[in-house]
């Protein structure tokens, strides 16, 4: 008996605190983006809006950051989902050495980007090209494509053989099988496995840190120097206006295709 | 598209792949294996001045330190939090919206908001002075501790979800016999539920490990200028010092480390897995 209370009481304590933990930050940047004092605290001095107008109307540096991150993460989202979603049709299916492939590719989930941010630098340096957007593009593409084909192999491996057998022998061309039997049923993993990839492309610090020029800089390195500065409350406020966009894009987007269920 | 040729299709991922992931990483180990910058002459000059200096091994020791300790808390949670999940049906959704939220949340973002938790004018200290525990705010920010429970925090998703995966695929069959004959919670909970949820939790320890060792932005924000980890090291010494050899270096001694940590963990995990079994 006092072993199940002991139990109960140990396992819902730290399960409290976990919980607490994956919310309390968000709540507290929050909050924090509110105060109408000069300074960063926490609770915050009164209630304002005048850090949100400072972000929005007076911060021309962060604005052109967020837009610089944003055309960043839907290039490379867009050429990655078609590089993942490709390579996901090609291997999916397959035995042997197929498998070892798609381990391959799907490599960069895990190396830290650090690595290949590097990796890449001493590439551009080894062939005398100089850094740009291209450079940029060019790593955030090697991160964002396994997404994709991560989300697109599974989805893809719940189609049955037998529908494209049927479906071939009625008649239909591989083409109208791909768009009326596949498509359909791998668009949630694409989705998903798009989203991912951008969400991650534009918070990605390490690659842009060693590939962008001297004149270009994504939103998170612009943030991460303006808090290692001078803790300027701006970057509260842009905190949660990124906060309440992740918010509304994750619902969005559970909704269209089922997100969570790749993560599982 | 035929059978026999839809390889083809992997043909531009497979371009993408060497030229940007498999190209670029080889050269980091030949470069590494360079004495200058210019690649003139091979050498071991980075590995012996890497060896040679205290420091440098305790950048290494006190990063890895770190990322034990990361997974050490993630897993103390992570249980709680998967446990909750599995006994709660109602809840699922909700909690899983929770877990992925954060996931999905600007790692700056979620450094910084430690920082108001911790700083000198933070939550914490602000609650211990009105409550009087304390006269002066103590601190707490760009202390190890600090950056152990803010990447704890951040690193939490990862653990989570795949203990759930793991923790789904138990039957629950197993708890109820093991009540029946006589197991109490604590010793159902290390002899059915640990081992059999094994597998997700070298998963989670694997991604842990790997985003808590390379954590440059948490370990920046909340570390401060003073406290040095092997990520900002490699940075500082290609981008600032332009020592490309010793950045390499730097870079491979950090992933072979993680890399060789995470095996023994995996054949550890492997051999009690077969003691259960037999």
């Amino acid at each position: 008996m006092v072993d199940r209370i002991s139990f109960r009481l140990v396992a819902g304590l730290l399960a409290a605190i976990g919980v607490i933990m994956l919310v309390a930050p968000s709540v507290v940047v929050v909050l924090a983006s509110f105060t109408a004092g000069y300074a960063l605290r926490f609770p915050p001095a009164g209630f304002s809006l005048r850090w949100y107008q400072a972000l929005l109307f007076n911060s021309p540096e962060i604005v052109s950051a967020f837009w610089l991150s944003v055309k960043l993460a839907a290039s490379a989202t867009a050429i990655g989902t078609l590089l993942g979603t490709t390579a996901a049709l090609a291997l999916a299916r397959q035995r042997g050495w197929a498998r070892v492939v798609e381990g391959l590719f799907m490599s960069p989930l895990t190396i830290p980007s650090l690595a290949l941010g590097l990796g890449i630098l001493m590439l551009f340096n080894l062939a005398s090209a100089g850094l740009s957007f291209g450079s940029l593009l060019a790593g955030h593409i090697a991160l964002c494509a396994p997404f994709v084909l991560f989300t697109t192999s599974a989805s893809y491996a719940q189609v049955d053989p037998a529908w494209l057998d049927s479906s071939h022998a009625l008649g239909a061309s591989a083409w109208f099988t791909f768009r009326r039997v596949v498509l359909p049923t791998i668009l949630p993993g694409i989705l998903s496995g798009a989203f991912f990839a951008f969400m991650n492309s534009f918070d990605n610090v390490a690659l842009s840190l060693f590939l962008s020029d001297g004149r270009s800089e994504v939103l998170p390195i612009r943030l991460w120097h303006i808090i290692e500065d001078s803790l300027d409350v701006r970057a509260a406020a842009a905190s949660g206006l990124l906060i309440a966009a992740t918010l509304l894009a994750t619902l969005l987007m559970e909704r269209v295709a089922g997100v969570s269920k790749h993560l599982r | 598209m035929s059978q026999g040729r839809s390889w083809l299709l992997a043909v531009p991922m497979g371009a993408v792949f060497t030229v940007f992931v498999a190209a670029p990483l080889l050269l980091i180990a030949f470069v590494s294996l360079h004495n200058d910058a210019g690649l003139t002459q091979a050498g071991l000059h980075a590995y012996a001045k890497f060896a040679g200096d205290a420091y440098n091994r305790g950048v290494l020791t006190d990063t890895l330190l770190l990322a034990a300790e990361t997974v050490a808390l993630t897993v103390l949670l992570g249980y709680p939090v998967a446990g909750l999940y599995m006994a709660w049906p109602k809840c699922r959704r909700v909690l899983m919206f929770l877990t992925i939220l954060p996931l999905l949340t600007s790692t700056v973002v979620r450094s910084f908001a430690w920082v108001v938790i911790l700083g000198n004018q933070g939550l914490i200290n602000r609650t211990l002075i009105s409550l009087g525990a304390i006269d002066a705010p103590v601190h707490l920010l760009y202390t190890p501790g600090a950056v152990a429970i803010a990447l704890a925090q951040i690193e939490l998703p990862l653990m989570v979800l795949p203990l759930i995966a793991a923790l789904s695929g138990i039957d629950a069959s197993l708890m109820d016999a093991s009540h029946a004959l006589g197991a109490g919670p604590w010793r159902s909970f290390r002899r059915i539920t640990v081992p059999l949820s094994l597998p997700g939790l070298l998963t989670g320890t694997l991604l842990v490990f790997t985003g808590a060792a390379s954590a440059l932005i948490t370990q920046t924000l909340v570390g401060g200028g003073r406290l040095m980890y092997m990520p900002f090291y490699i940075y500082e010494e290609a981008i600032q010092a332009q020592d490309f050899p010793f950045a390499a270096a730097l870079a491979i001694i950090l992933l072979i480390s993680i890399v060789l940590i995470v095996t023994a963990l995996n054949a550890l995990g492997r051999r009690s897995r077969a003691f259960v079994r037999g």
